[in-house]
């Protein structure tokens, strides 16, 4: 399968993901080539797969500069940055990373929660920069028993309210009202939120915190957010552990091989 | 006010004055936290010896026939010292739940009843032990610096961290605290065993004998025990070895329980993988070597510190030495051999 062309769209996620692939097939990681234009005019007849992450897959107009693209197979659960359209039309298959990843990403939304509400991090400065010895931090809100709001009760939604539960925290659905005590979670996608929105709200005090492990454009955070005591920022780590990263691109080639060796595939989106 | 009274006369003040009386030897920091307001009654009076001028065993000589109970906290004993000049004492009131300042055997012998803060405070620390141990697997105050310093955008993405699901979670001390901890670790997936003081008949986790061989078969430890005699360092260098390099520490209960110089030296030569740490062995002196460490999520001892917490707080406090004063079954007593 040496010469079969595969096109990484994204910035390298994970460098295990790159060595098996590496090993597998020829890899052309598109991020960091310059004449990006140039490149696929003297290789797309050899790229039969694209490798896509979250930041990053295979828009409508990828797909047309991509004559011979046979799979896109993505290291996400995510595929908001997928023309899923346009590879039905030209019968691409699409494959994702589901399930692996549910309990690193409702983990880390309860951990939010409590790094917020418990105001973790600013404590953790607050100690590391000498402050203690001046005196105690100030008081902090209980997070068991409060109310849980989630937005999707998909296998991540439902995975987090079964944490919350164990805090005695009575689950719903969020409604679209003002609370100038609550908190939003987003370890979804950053476009879920309007940002800008979001940014005011904080800096108004019309929000009372939030924990955010996504953004509308990143690697690229509102600086405003940086002096904000009530929020907690994270860079995209939802699935990042070693253990959950290195069975997410088990999954990725495993949907490879099987596609070129004519299996069918593990986790197929279409 | 109405009609006056002809069996009394006397002023709401001078009513107040004829009040039993709590003495109080250090103002509680719930107190400054959440009010004094929130402690009133008009069953009692609280006298407060560092209101006064005059030194403490005068002070408490001269009301001692009106003082029924101490309302206690961490910071100033109740010995036999103070407990000789206050013989009309029946109770001992906490606002902690740890009782070391308090001279139990003494208070057993003069027949003084003690209640402390019971479980009020169980649920905010338990949160926040699993808040800690979330963090330091995590990586998420690291991570929150990382993003503050404007590194993501420079530097690309960060380290992994670890992921708790399936984790084999160690709880050493299983009171009150030590089994909130372990339930809401439960949800996430975590395998959990304990070591006590005795094994606990209606509970299915597995129970170690030592703490040792708890360390080796557990990937985190959470220190939810209390500070005793026996408990001092006893997270010492073989446990810290078994534990080993992949394993993680959260300590939510009292900073000696751990020899903090050796956990020190074994984070700093990799020998285990991160801790999470609400309480240290010279508060607020923490040592300066956790400062330059990434692996280690630090927390200022404030596991209880919520306006909830501090307000089940006062309402237990009250509540226990009204019940004292009209000699119903108190709210929260300790009882030895918990």
């Amino acid at each position: 399968m040496e010469s079969i062309g595969v096109l990484m769209t994204c910035p390298p996620p994970d460098a295990y993901l790159v060595e098996q692939l590496e090993k597998r097939f020829t890899l052309y990681k598109f991020h960091s080539i310059p004449d990006k234009a140039h490149f696929l005019n003297s290789n797309k007849a050899s790229i039969r797969a694209v490798v896509g992450s979250a930041s990053a897959g295979a828009d409508a107009q990828l797909i047309h500069q991509l004559p011979n693209l046979e799979i896109v197979s993505s290291f996400s659960v995510g595929l908001d940055k997928i023309d899923l359209a346009k590879c039905k039309e030209r019968g691409i298959r699409v494959t994702y990373t589901p399930d692996v990843l549910t309990d690193d990403v409702a983990d880390l939304a309860i951990g939010l929660m409590l790094a917020v509400l418990r105001r973790l991090c600013q404590s953790d400065r607050y100690v590391r920069s000498g402050q203690w010895k001046k005196g105690d931090f100030k008081l902090t809100t209980k997070f068991t028993g409060k109310s849980v709001g989630i937005i999707g009760l998909g296998r991540i939604g439902l995975a987090i309210a079964k944490r919350a539960e164990a805090f005695r925290c009575p689950i719903s659905y969020y409604t679209r009202t003002e609370k100038s005590d609550g908190v939003l979670i987003n370890i979804g996608r950053g476009p879920h939120v309007d940002e800008p929105e979001l940014v005011s709200a904080l800096v108004e005090g019309r929000l009372g915190g939030a924990g955010l492990d996504v953004f509308q454009d990143e690697p690229i955070v509102p600086e405003e957010l940086f002096g904000l005591e009530n929020v907690v920022l994270l860079p995209h780590v939802g699935s990042g552990t070693m253990e959950t990263r290195k069975e997410m691109a088990d999954l990725v080639i495993g949907n490879l091989e099987a596609h070129f060796l004519n299996r069918p595939l593990l986790t197929p989106v279409l | 006010m109405g009609v006056s009274n002809t069996n009394s006369d006397k002023t709401q003040e001078e009513e107040q004055q004829d009040l039993p009386k709590v003495v109080l030897l250090r103002p509680p920091p719930a107190f400054s936290l959440i009010g004094e307001e929130s402690f009133a009654s008009n069953k009692f009076q609280f006298l407060k010896t560092y209101d006064s001028q005059l030194p403490l065993d005068q002070f408490l000589s001269t009301h001692s026939h009106s003082i029924k109970a101490i309302l206690s906290s961490a910071g100033a004993p109740v010995n036999a010292d103070i407990l000789q000049l206050l013989p009309e004492v029946g109770l001992v009131v906490t606002t902690s739940a740890g009782l070391n300042h308090v001279d139990i055997p003494e208070c057993r012998r003069r027949g003084i009843k003690i209640a402390n803060a019971g479980h009020v405070y169980s649920d905010d620390v338990a949160d926040l032990a699993v808040g800690l141990l979330i963090d330091v697997l995590r990586k998420v105050s690291a991570s929150d610096r990382y993003v503050r310093q404007g590194l993501w955008a420079d530097k690309g993405n960060y380290l992994h961290g670890s992921k708790l699901g399936g984790k084999r979670t160690g709880i050493v001390g299983l009171g009150n605290i030590g089994y909130e901890v372990a339930k809401r670790l439960e949800a996430f997936g975590c395998v959990v065993s304990y070591n006590s003081r005795k094994k606990k008949p209606y509970v299915s986790y597995p129970f170690y004998h030592n703490v040792c061989e708890l360390a080796a078969n557990c990937d985190a430890l959470i220190i939810c025990c209390g500070l005793s005699d026996e408990t001092r360092h006893m997270i010492n260098k073989p446990v810290l070895s078994a534990l080993g390099k992949e394993g993680f520490i959260v300590n939510i209960g009292r900073g000696d329980i751990i020899d903090e110089k050796e956990m020190v030296s074994c984070l700093m030569r990799g020998e285990i993988a991160g801790a999470g740490l609400d309480v240290f062995e010279n508060e607020p002196n923490v040592r300066k070597e956790f400062f330059a460490m990434d692996n280690v999520v630090l927390s200022p001892h404030r596991a209880v510190f919520t306006p909830e917490s501090l307000k089940d707080l006062s309402q237990l406090v009250v509540g226990n030495l009204e019940a004292f004063l009209t000699n119903e079954p108190l709210l929260s007593e300790y009882v030895d051999n918990e």
